[in-house]
């Protein structure tokens, strides 16, 4: 039987392996293929013979990626900013206060996850262009500046916060908004770790809008310009993978360092209450 | 009395400039979609005619549509269950190991997080003909004639299909995971002592504890499926969804029509159509999971 039990442990290694192997395949092939030339390129080795940072010089020095790249850090850092504000503002006002309409504002704001983004998209472009912002960072960033998600994870867990504190703070003469900024804040801290990451690699891999609402190169996000950037220069696979790598490169770090937190607000988005 | 009336007045301060933005920027724009698929717009001309149903009568008799209808539910039917049975295995093989756990975990929800975008010309390129792709390569090495892939309209969709896949699985192993830990492990003891085996075991007792986590899978992965979009516009020659239309998606179809044709009436009954369908299928996840739904 313990034998048995050690030849299933052993083989389900060797299938989570190869596995393993499989899901990190395209982005092992995808930075080694950054690191050779165009002549090496079709040739069918993992690892380049002559491996040379042409390509990212050529990237940085010749194209608009650097210029994307602070687009998409810009945007993705001030929605998030926004996000964190908004949903955690109004998750302790749906949490904490009592007023009439209550209920019903939440269920509308919940409401609103059912609506597809695509249905929403026309008339914000049409919106965008009634109101000239075509073209501004703004555009791209407004319609991501509170999440109904976020506010229903705010509430979940602003709502375990014991009345008592909140109300031995009143009595102690902290405004409401103090009493929202110092006390209930601090102590949500997790939960606001995982919505902002959650905010920021959305937007950092938004693609169907910035793509609407951007029309000129220098305004380009970082996958709106890699999907422009490939298709310029769909015969240079090399330059393509490099573009591709550079935009990988900073969620893997950013993953690396927040692994705990994306995976606790997967199952935190799954598997709610 | 007075502190009362000031909570109120305060909270809905707080609650002013949220509510606004999702009256003007979410139930506005949905409303004024609905209006639009009543109409014929064109985007440049200063009137919007209004036609009645008629765009929604025309949208089933254009080809094009019909074919995208058909594409969108293939990427759903085929893309589904092929992400959820292999999450589901893999969650289970991960659950009997002790060590490195998260550490394959990690690895598996790496796609998922990465840049769409990237993703698509990776395997874009991955699927290229020889000597250029890294698939075909492989195959000629095992003696296997080389596909074409993305070249082709039967081999097409498919591809995609799997790219989706390899994006989406991580995702599903967390959540599987996470459910397998909450099943109380007395369950499976107790069943031990009655003398089921492993089969039983899964069948009888795992599996139908993890049924609500299922549900909640099929559904919210039948939505992801049901917007695919970045992946065929970056993988199909120049964004267009072919070859021959064979991979274009519901929501290819609605960005051609509305930011390339500029038919902004047609565009929007599409959208009105998607919505229909996300509804439905969002009702139906609230009426099986209803029980295990608490605000």
């Amino acid at each position: 039987m313990i034998k048995r039990d050690r030849l299933l442990t052993v083989s389900a290694y060797i299938f989570l392996t190869i596995f393993a192997v499989l899901m990190v395949f395209p982005f092992i092939w995808m930075f080694s293929s950054s690191f050779k030339d165009s002549g090496e390129i079709y040739e069918f080795n993992l690892f380049p013979k002559y491996p040379t940072l042409y390509n990212y010089q050529y990237i940085f020095n010749y194209s608009l990626f650097p210029r994307w790249f602070l687009n998409s850090l810009l945007i993705a850092m001030i929605t998030t900013i926004s996000v964190l504000f908004f949903d955690s503002l109004i998750g302790y006002t749906l949490a904490k206060f009592d007023f009439p309409g209550r209920k019903l504002i939440f269920i509308l704001i919940l409401s609103t996850l059912m609506i597809p983004t695509e249905m929403l998209v026309i008339p914000w472009y049409i919106m965008v262009r009634n109101l000239h912002w075509m073209g501004t960072y703004w555009s791209i960033m407004f319609p991501g500046m509170i999440s109904a998600f976020g506010i229903f994870l705010m509430k979940q867990f602003m709502s375990t916060i014991p009345n008592d504190l909140i109300d031995a703070a009143r009595i102690d003469g902290v405004s409401e908004f103090g009493i929202y900024f110092k006390i209930v804040l601090p102590l949500v801290k997790p939960a606001l770790a995982t919505l902002a990451i959650f905010n920021f690699i959305g937007n950092w891999n938004a693609f169907l809008w910035p793509l609407i609402v951007t029309s000129s190169p220098e305004m380009y996000t970082l996958p709106v310009g890699v999907a422009y950037f490939s298709s310029e220069n769909s015969m240079s696979w090399e330059l393509i993978m490099t573009g591709a790598a550079v935009s990988t490169v900073p969620l893997i770090i950013f993953f690396l360092i927040f692994q705990k937190q994306i995976v606790k607000g997967i199952t935190m988005s799954g598997l709610k209450g | 009395m007075r502190l009362r009336q000031k909570k109120i007045l305060t909270a809905y301060v707080f609650l002013s400039v949220p509510l606004l933005f999702f009256i003007v920027v979410r139930f506005y724009p949905m409303v004024y979609s609905f209006w639009l698929s009543f109409t014929d717009w064109d985007l440049i001309s200063p009137k919007k005619n209004f036609i009645g149903l008629l765009n929604y009568i025309n949208i089933f008799k254009d080809e094009v549509f019909m074919k995208a209808i058909v594409n969108t539910l293939k990427y759903v039917v085929f893309g589904v269950p092929a992400v959820i049975i292999v999450s589901l295995y893999l969650s289970l093989v991960l659950n009997r190991i002790k060590k490195f756990q998260g550490f394959y975990r990690l690895l598996y929800v790496m796609p998922y997080i990465t840049p769409l975008v990237a993703v698509s010309w990776v395997w874009k390129w991955m699927y290229q003909q020889p000597p250029i792709g890294f698939i075909n390569n492989l195959l000629t090495i095992f003696g296997i004639d080389s596909q074409p892939f993305l070249m082709s309209t039967s081999q097409a969709l498919p591809s995609i299909v799997v790219t989706t896949v390899w994006v989406n699985l991580g995702y599903c192993v967390i959540i599987f995971l996470a459910g397998l830990q909450t099943i109380p492990q007395e369950y499976i003891e107790a069943a031990k002592i009655d003398g089921a085996n492993r089969r039983q075991i899964l069948w009888r007792i795992t599996i139908p504890l993890l049924n609500p986590i299922i549900v909640f899978l099929a559904i919210t992965q039948s939505i992801t499926f049901l917007r695919i979009f970045t992946q065929v516009y970056n993988m199909t020659d120049q964004g267009s969804g072919g070859p021959l239309n064979s991979t274009k998606p519901l929501v290819l179809y609605i960005y051609q029509k509305a930011f390339m044709s500029f038919d902004m009436g047609t565009a929007a009954t599409a959208t009105v159509i998607l919505f229909g369908i996300i509804m439905v299928i969002t009702l139906v996840q609230m009426l099986i999971l209803n029980k295990n739904i608490e605000y």
